[in-house]
């Protein structure tokens, strides 16, 4: 077995883990996770012809100056096709390279499947199917199994509590109201026509987010809430270590939550690994075929607003702006159109980026799969690995760039800073609040 | 020797493609049945136009950006299949045995496409070779694939041109050509069978759940 040769990083999460396995235990473990596979991995392990094709669609490859090592196949050889070969007869060092393709060198973000005449989820063999058996063993990056630990112990992504919950939300009332006069943020009332949720990141570092959505919903006239109880946090680390029991703990709360305050829909706040987690991954796990409610993206939701006229946009934001397209929210979420024209609606400068690498081909910001919540260990081979994207980027000439998801806000602000681009990030509630015109019997 | 291999031989040949690719395809769907996410997902409409997509040349847009390799890929696939069917002298098999007649191709088009699969056969050993991403992901296996793939038609072209003793060529011929139709259900040569399917279901998923594109 072939090990590679990458630059040390040390994650206890990974090399402590590692220490302790035994053969037996990965044996056992592998051939349990080959037995109770289903027909992808039979069809995408058969299917596949080594043909390469897909490596031009890989940002890592691509980065390192198309290393073959980095390409999706390479990467499916060191993890699912090895172990599924030798029957679960690999060493822990091969685990411990496996986790560190698998979580850290696999964004899951189905570009390569664009590329494979087969239509091979290379994704599921390198980064799904080995996932769940490294979760299994145990060997998760650290940063990465703290915010599960933190899912299944407190219901939310950053171990927000309770009480924290309610004062940031009274706290980020108070401050819509110094912008839009009674803006509300309506805590758990039944029948409101929208249950609006986040992911913990907005009440613990960007909870000015909140107080934007507060100020449009009033501006637009809706009738809207948040919960008070658990529930409220859409997002899911957990699908990406491979949980997916604890996936579906708080998936089904998250639903229950909308069900219980009787709201027609769910709009949710700008995220892309949120949506595919609470509409596909998670819906299906709690056995529901399509949501049970239906859920509306903030790109759609602000696009309705925009387009109904709810929202009038007295003066657009002037600065040279480009934005990205998130893998969850475009390639795998068909809203393409719909954040271009936001974004025009908005913006009077708006840049898209290169021709050949728009809607499903965009590149993806390196940060999502949960690979950003695998901490600052990872964070220098999230930049060299996306050296692509920062090239995508300047090419625009941009000053700023909009990322209506949480994953590629954090990703695309340290290629920024790793490559020294100098632009700045924005999502687009902070420009919509900015720009959208506010009715006089609203000024403060 | 020569008319066991003609007959039963190549009855169980075909006999175990059928037969196996029954099994496969029966079994693929069982292991579907098992998975959340595939069966209760599929549709027909995205299905068929994602393999319309990646059926014709340069409908898909990997496909434009590497002109060289859909060429060759489609000239070898179209020729691999077509020539072994359409052949005069299979052909005449083909009547002696079912009393079945399909079109021919004279002798000079079969024999350009026979060559046409080995210099394709060639030209993916080569990128095996060269190409340092295709050489990282090439074993063994894949290398038995290309020799099971164009083995019978180069034993074939020889038998046909009597460059060697005829029947002993002949009888090459038969072997290679039964080892390359067992093979296709137990091999990975099975992406002959698998293809359809692969591509319905990510045509489903991203068509048909998520509003998007696959080519």
């Amino acid at each position: 077995m072939k090990l590679l040769k990458r630059p040390e990083v040390i994650d206890p999460g990974i090399d402590k883990a590692v220490e302790k396995l035994t053969p037996e235990q990965i044996e056992t473990t592998i051939m349990k996770a080959i037995k109770g596979s289903g027909a992808r991995l039979e069809a995408y392990m058969n299917a596949c012809v080594h043909c390469t094709l897909c490596s031009e669609a890989c940002h890592y490859y691509l980065s390192h100056d198309r290393d073959p090592t980095y390409s999706p196949t390479a990467k499916a050889r060191h993890t699912a096709w090895e172990m599924v070969k030798r029957k679960g007869k690999v060493s822990p060092e091969f685990i411990k390279q496996a986790a560190r393709i698998a979580f850290t060198e696999c964004n899951g973000c189905r570009r390569c499947s664009l590329y494979c005449p087969f239509g091979n989820e290379i994704a599921f063999l390198v980064a799904g199917f080995t996932r769940g058996i490294l979760h299994n063993l145990g060997v998760v990056p650290q940063y990465l199994q703290d915010t599960v630990n933190s899912h299944a112990t407190t219901m939310n992504q950053m171990w927000v509590g309770p009480d924290e919950w309610i004062d940031t939300l009274m706290w980020q009332e108070d401050d819509a109201r110094d912008e839009v006069l009674g803006a509300r943020i309506p805590l758990d009332v039944e029948g409101a026509d929208i249950m609006y949720s986040v992911i913990a990141p907005e009440p613990k570092i960007l909870a000015q987010l909140l107080a934007a959505m507060a100020q449009i919903m009033k501006v637009a006239g809706l009738s809207w809430t948040m919960p008070a109880t658990d529930g409220w946090d859409n997002s899911n680390m957990a699908m990406f270590t491979g949980d997916m029991d604890t996936n579906g703990r708080f998936e089904r709360l998250h639903w229950d939550t909308a069900l219980r305050l009787k709201s027609k829909k769910i709009v949710m706040g700008e995220c892309g690994h949120a949506w595919r987690g609470a509409v596909f991954d998670g819906a299906r796990y709690c056995s529901w075929k399509k949501p049970p409610i239906p859920m509306v993206h903030a790109v759609e939701f602000y696009y309705d607003l925009l387009e109904s006229g709810k929202i009038q946009i007295s003066k657009k934001w002037d600065k040279p702006t480009t934005f990205q397209e998130p893998c969850n929210v475009v390639r795998n979420g068909g809203m393409g159109d719909k954040l271009r024209e936001v974004m025009r609606a908005i913006c009077s400068d708006f840049r898209d980026v290169s021709k050949d690498t728009r809607y499903e081909y965009n590149y993806c910001c390196a940060a999502g799969g949960g690979a950003v919540n695998c901490g600052p260990p990872w964070t220098p081979a999230r930049i060299s690995g996306n050296r692509v994207k920062a090239e995508q980027l300047a090419a625009t000439e941009a000053d700023f760039v909009v990322t209506p998801c949480h994953n590629c806000h954090s990703g695309i602000e340290d290629i920024i800073k790793g490559h020294n681009l100098g632009m700045h990030i924005r999502f687009i509630a902070e420009i919509l609040v900015e720009v959208m015109d506010i009715p006089e019997h609203l000024k403060v | 020797m020569y008319e066991f291999l003609r007959g039963p031989l190549v009855w169980i040949a075909f006999a175990a493609l059928l037969a196996g690719a029954i099994y496969k395809i029966w079994r693929l769907y069982k292991l579907a049945d098992k998975e959340v996410q595939v069966l209760p997902y599929m549709s027909w409409r995205p299905a068929l136009r994602s393999l319309l997509h990646w059926v014709v040349p340069f409908a898909s847009r990997n496909m434009r950006q590497r002109p060289a390799m859909t060429i060759v890929a489609f000239v070898f696939h179209f020729c691999l299949l077509a020539t072994p069917l359409l052949l005069m002298a299979h052909n005449a098999l083909w009547f002696e045995s079912w009393g079945v007649r399909l079109p021919s191709l004279p002798d000079c088009l079969a024999d350009i496409m026979t060559l046409a699969v080995i210099a394709a056969g060639f030209f993916f050993a080569a990128r095996r070779v060269t190409d340092p991403v295709v050489e990282y992901v090439s074993f063994a296996s894949d290398w038995l694939l290309l020799a099971i793939a164009i083995g019978p038609f180069v034993t074939g072209f020889i038998a046909a041109h009597g460059w060697f003793p005829y029947e002993a060529m002949l009888a090459l011929h038969i072997i290679t050509g039964v080892v390359w139709l067992a093979a296709i259900p137990f091999s990975r040569l099975t992406h002959a069978l698998y293809f359809v399917f692969t591509r319905a279901y990510l045509g489903s998923d991203m068509q048909g759940v998520r509003g998007s594109r696959d080519w």
